[in-house]
């Protein structure tokens, strides 16, 4: 039988490195700094109230806001952390991790044709959601000169009449680069001049080492143009809970919800839960796994420039970005030959975007001894 | 704690030029500041942890802990007795605590008979001794934060974005 699949999704971009993920992924005793998520466990005070949740008997479904102990938990840590209010019941949704609340952010406020502005590099998903919701995606190349930060002019550069709203994720995966409040500060202005929507993924708001992160809704006269996201996956590693949350504007969150409610219905009561004991309880080990996530981004980032793989200091998440334009490699040439040469997985640029050529993410979210053994097979793969 | 210091109580072989990289210091600053660590007395040993049960043909060897109740002493109150008790060979930990006794000691033996020696030769023979009560350790779990069992494996995807 021919099966039909739909235009858009036909159109959206094969993931030409699929291939090689697979590669990786049916290979043994790779040592791999290839993994998007924390290589801690989540922290046992929040397994154990999950287990305690299942022992009790909640199994059921949830309100599809999500459950409002969770919601104001979040609420209450916005506005102690950061000084943001959000009302729990009108401006707040639990969503399945921050993928979700993108997806439903862009397909709540676009109509065909409208324009995102995204940055490359970039998470793999920003691009296609814009697409699947109807919309262009307009991307921003950051450079490494400007430490992969997206910079006002190119904003202002990028916009069109038909842009709605621009996409930020910092610290970013794959650079690590994040802003300052200054920088946000700079953003901000262009954003307001040109009255554009900022979607905002800050799901690794927690792992920033340079300076304190400012949530771009904190900032005057932001939070009415701010969907602020974030979630447990990156801070508290809870990747496999799949728990993100949206804060905004009400119409927006409204609007979100009615997508949310027909498509997910509700994010699992037990990630919930969990979730609720991470805000309550976690901040020890949430500054306990940064600590280390910092010891092993200066080691990285020391060990590949000695190497002579040009590396700049990324501010936050667990990633690092180095180029390997040195080598006269195509970045897939780079990941293929470590892999079979030397067994060290790593993520090839060109994941992140046609233009990220060049680069590769290392992600440093392995224990200090794969870090330090997988650097000396690097050096061995470059000699 | 010093991150130096918090580097090394987990892993001791971390060497002095791989702390300089975490830490962003120079190389010649943190041998510096470890050797004022072991000359004050902050760093005292450096050990491995190693698992007992592990070791084949190893000599047998049990653990006890005992709650020992003691009368203190004018001027000197614990101190004088504590420094008679871990001053045994066989004494591995020595703790002064609140509650209904006051010394808890640890003591390591080749079987039990030898530690029952020990407990009723030596230390409920003291002067200040007033009472000993004695539990010998069936299976340790968890010691000094390191749980002894190997390690799970990674059990997460090889690569994922």
């Amino acid at each position: 039988m021919k099966y039909q699949i739909s235009q858009k999704v036909e159109n959206l971009a094969p993931s030409g490195i699929r291939a090689f993920f697979d590669l990786v992924l049916g290979m043994k005793d790779v040592i791999s700094l290839g993994v998007g998520e924390p290589d801690f466990m989540s922290p046992w005070h929040i397994r154990e109230e999950a287990i305690h949740s299942l022992e009790q008997g909640f199994t059921s479904y949830t309100s599809n806001k999500g459950m409002p102990e969770l919601r104001k938990e979040i609420c209450r840590h916005m506005s102690h952390r950061f000084g943001v209010k959000y009302d729990f019941d009108e401006e707040t949704l639990i969503t399945v991790g921050v993928s979700e609340a993108l997806d439903l952010v862009v397909r709540a406020i676009l109509n065909p044709g409208d324009a995102v502005i995204i940055h490359q590099p970039c998470y793999v998903s920003y691009g296609p959601v814009v697409e699947l919701a109807g919309g262009d995606p307009i991307v921003i190349q950051t450079r490494v000169e400007d430490g992969f930060k997206v910079t006002p002019e190119q904003i202002e550069k990028a916009y069109t009449k038909k842009t709605r709203a621009i996409m930020l994720n910092y610290p970013c995966n794959p650079t690590g680069a994040s802003y300052t409040k200054a920088e946000l500060n700079a953003l901000c202005k262009v954003i307001k001049k040109l009255d554009l929507l900022v979607i905002s993924d800050e799901v690794y708001d927690e792992l920033t080492y340079d300076f304190d992160h400012t949530p771009i809704s904190a900032l005057p006269g932001m939070k009415e143009r701010v969907i602020y996201m974030n979630g447990f996956s990156k801070s508290y590693a809870m990747t496999g809970f799949r728990i993100g949350w949206a804060c905004g504007p009400k119409p927006i969150i409204d609007a979100m919800t009615k997508i949310h409610q027909y498509t997910m219905l509700c994010a699992s009561i037990t990630g919930q839960i969990a979730a609720c004991e991470a805000l309550k309880n976690g901040t020890k080990s949430v500054q306990e796994m940064k600590r280390e996530y910092n010891r092993r981004r200066r080691f990285v980032v020391s060990g590949l420039n000695d190497l002579g793989l040009t590396c700049h200091m990324p501010q936050g998440a667990f990633y690092v970005f180095p180029s390997i334009k040195n080598t006269g490699m195509s970045s897939m040439d780079f990941a293929q030959n470590l892999l079979k040469e030397q067994k060290v997985a790593l993520v090839p640029g060109v994941a992140f975007g046609h233009d990220c050529e060049g680069y590769v993410r290392i992600s440093y979210a392995s224990s200090y001894d794969n870090l330090k053994e997988a650097l000396t097979r690097i050096g061995e793969f470059l000699k | 704690m010093d991150e130096i210091l918090e580097i090394l109580s987990n892993n001791a072989r971390v060497t002095p030029a791989e702390i300089a990289k975490m830490t962003g210091k120079s190389e010649s600053s943190v041998k510096s500041a470890i050797k004022k660590y072991e000359n004050n007395g902050t760093i005292l040993a450096y050990k491995t942890v190693i698992d007992q049960d592990q070791l084949k043909g190893a000599r047998p060897c049990v653990r006890a802990l005992i709650e020992v109740s003691v009368s203190p002493q004018k001027k000197v109150g614990f101190e004088a007795v504590a420094e008679r008790i871990y001053s045994f060979p066989e004494v591995v930990s020595c703790y002064l605590v609140s509650g209904a006794y006051d010394l808890l000691v640890v003591v390591e033996g080749e079987n039990l008979q030898t530690v029952s020696n020990f407990v009723a030769t030596k230390l409920s023979s003291l002067d200040q001794v007033r009472g000993t009560a004695t539990h010998f350790l069936l299976k340790k779990y968890k010691e000094d934060g390191h749980i002894l069992k190997k390690k799970d494996d990674d059990k997460r995807l090889n690569i994922s974005y």
